[in-house]
């Protein structure tokens, strides 16, 4: 298999310094990391923050020394042939403040292509199309200074696509972005991994919905070990073992559920009566039972007014392996930090 | 919109790829000169204005004339090493602090190449307020120069920029290292070496040791060495021979240049190995 990023067992602790009379501590940050990025693929790294997303990231960028284990990126390894990995990857982080205040948008994205050997012809012709994909093409000759941090951030997505890297890394790229430039940005970021199969994209990601709509394949990561590593759909189906529906029909007038609940492969149903209509929530053991459902509702005189088939979200895996939120496991993290 | 097909492109290796860095690193520096004007100010008119003081003190104490070309000489010079203090020295602290760092460590350019480039910047960049404050003190004060050998000025001059941005390269990684404790270094080194590097005065009016722990700065024998080429009665107050400052900044020159490109190479392995280097406080 031709992988494009490889760990094994990575891990990563970082000393941290205490006072002058305390002794240092050991932040683990990652721990036996193994993961198989195919070329061609756009993988997600979902996790909240602190999850060891960026340790991650800065290993296999080539920033920082793994304290356990070995990557390859790009088939090379990140340590020993470093200099063979550079020239082939690029990073972006949100919120990154890169570049120089006194240099125009144009200026700044020209001056990180000299740093990659493209050609000033090559370089001006890139910057004018990705600028325009980014909606950005009326402030090239804006002060970077002078943009705001999401107009920032844009030229930031543009300053990683333009040296043409085979692996890009992208740090939770859309940080800071509003909505339509995020789905701009989610658009070419699949054109451009759709439109050559030899390049690789990486994305770390707080955002479920990205991660859901873009990545081909995604790891939950949290406090520094990957948790479960499977396609979107496949870590929802983990979940998804039964089918649950919702269905809105017309009053009940105090017909009870055991009609329903007699039925083969009904697990469990509840309702609640609103005004003017009755919601019915099913269990079922899979989905071929709705089937019957729907014609003891015909035969009931019951009308259906909206029916809904409840899905999994990546939300939901991670509770699942996590046990709580992503929300929650970073408010428990600001508490400990701060006490 | 349909986002285009971006094709694959060439890029360059080795040398090529140098020369690009060096240019691309040097650019922000040579536009930042022309964009923002605050420095005709700070870097012309303050230090136009010690020279003065300087000129009216000389003449004050009737001092031989050629004092005032040494004055305005030296004058000039205090560009550079305000250049080499201020912004050579601290700026990959501030690279790292931007952000810049990990990117330029993470590039397929050598980073020698990108410490050259804010070096070549830098030098265009402060040539000219020398150049300005040269011209404009000369004119004020009549100056008179008689050059016995411009070739051995130019060699003179060329050599004291490549040992002087050799050791700003070098110092940009000492810095780095000492993180914001080298804010410290700057203040301290701004005023004495002024002082001790004779600056608004032959530096031979200090005695022997002074000059010669002074030399470690390529300013000191570099100034020195100008003023005896420059003016007819400059070999009088020089405080070594030319050919022996100028063998001297040859020696200095390797010197801060190969230190540079080890403590580089230092700075470089830290900054991975401990990935505090990296690390931005924004």
């Amino acid at each position: 298999m031709d992988f494009a990023i490889k760990t094994e067992k990575l891990g990563r602790i970082y000393k941290i310094r205490g006072g002058k009379k305390s002794e240092p501590k050991t932040l683990v940050a990652l721990q036996d990391v193994a993961l198989e990025v195919r070329r061609g693929e756009l993988f997600g790294l979902l996790g909240p923050n602190g999850a060891g997303k960026t340790t991650l990231i800065k290993i296999l960028t080539t920033l920082l020394a793994p304290s356990t284990g070995r990557a390859w990126v790009a088939g090379y390894d990140v340590i020993q042939e470093a200099s063979k990995v550079r020239p082939r990857i690029n990073m972006v982080s949100g919120g990154e403040s890169s570049g120089y205040g006194l240099l125009t948008v144009r200026e700044n994205l020209w001056m990180f292509a000299q740093f990659y050997g493209l050609s000033s012809s090559d370089a001006n012709q890139r910057i004018k199309e990705l600028l325009e994909v980014v909606g950005l093409s009326d402030r090239k000759n804006t002060k970077s200074s002078d943009l705001s941090t999401g107009l920032r951030q844009k030229m930031n997505i543009i300053r990683g696509f333009l040296t043409d890297p085979d692996v890009l890394f992208l740090d939770e790229p859309t940080l800071g972005l509003d909505v339509g430039a995020s789905r701009e940005v989610r658009r070419f970021v699949r054109k451009w991994i759709d439109n050559d199969p030899t390049r690789t994209l990486l994305l770390t990601t707080h955002y479920m919905v990205e991660a859901d709509e873009l990545c081909d394949r995604v790891a939950i990561i949290n406090q520094g070990r990957v948790l479960a590593c499977d396609t979107p759909a496949a870590l929802k189906r983990r979940l998804q073992q039964e089918a649950s529906y919702r269905i809105e029909t017309s009053p009940l007038n105090g017909r009870g559920m055991e009609v329903f609940e007699q039925i083969p492969g009904v697990r469990k149903v509840s309702h609640q009566s609103q005004d003017g209509f009755a919601v019915l929530e099913f269990i079922l053991e899979k989905d071929d039972v709705l089937g019957r459902v729907v014609n003891i509702m015909t035969d009931e005189d019951i009308h259906i007014l909206n029916l809904q088939k409840h899905e999994s979200t990546l939300e939901d895996v991670f509770v699942d392996l996590v046990g709580r939120s992503m929300e929650e496991v970073e408010r428990s993290q600001k508490e400990d930090s701060e006490a | 919109m349909n986002p285009p097909v971006l094709m694959r492109v060439p890029k360059s290796i080795g040398w090529g790829l140098f020369i690009k860095t060096v240019k691309a690193r040097a650019y922000p520096r040579l536009v930042g000169a022309f964009r923002e004007k605050s420095w005709i100010f700070f870097e012309i008119f303050l230090p136009l204005l010690a020279v003065s003081a300087y000129v009216f003190i000389y003449r004050a104490l009737e001092a031989p004339e050629e004092y005032i070309g040494f004055v305005v000489v030296g004058g000039a010079m205090t560009a550079f090493w305000m250049n080499i203090l201020w912004s050579m020295s601290s700026q990959l602290y501030w690279e790292k602090e931007q952000g810049n760092l990990a990117l330029y460590i993470m590039a397929p350019n050598s980073m020698m190449a990108i410490l050259l480039g804010m070096a070549v910047g830098g030098l265009a960049m402060t040539l000219t307020r020398a150049v300005v404050i040269l011209g404009l003190g000369s004119w004020i004060f009549g100056v008179q120069y008689e050059v016995s050998s411009y070739w051995q000025l130019a060699l003179v001059f060329t050599l004291t920029m490549v040992a002087l941005y050799g050791m700003g390269m070098m110092s940009a990684s000492v810095y780095l290292l000492l993180s914001r404790e080298a804010w410290h270094i700057s203040n301290l080194a701004q005023e004495p070496v002024f002082l001790v590097s004779g600056f608004y005065f032959p530096v031979k009016n200090l005695g022997f040791i002074i000059p010669l722990l002074a030399s470690i700065i390529p300013l000191t024998l570099g100034l020195d060495a100008v003023r005896q080429l420059a003016f007819p009665s400059g070999s009088a107050s020089g405080f070594l021979p030319v050919p022996v400052e100028v063998a001297i900044l040859l020696v200095l020159s390797v010197v801060f240049l190969a230190a540079a490109r080890w403590l580089l190479a230092y700075m470089e392995r830290l900054a991975i190995r401990e990935g505090r280097l990296t690390e931005s406080r924004r």
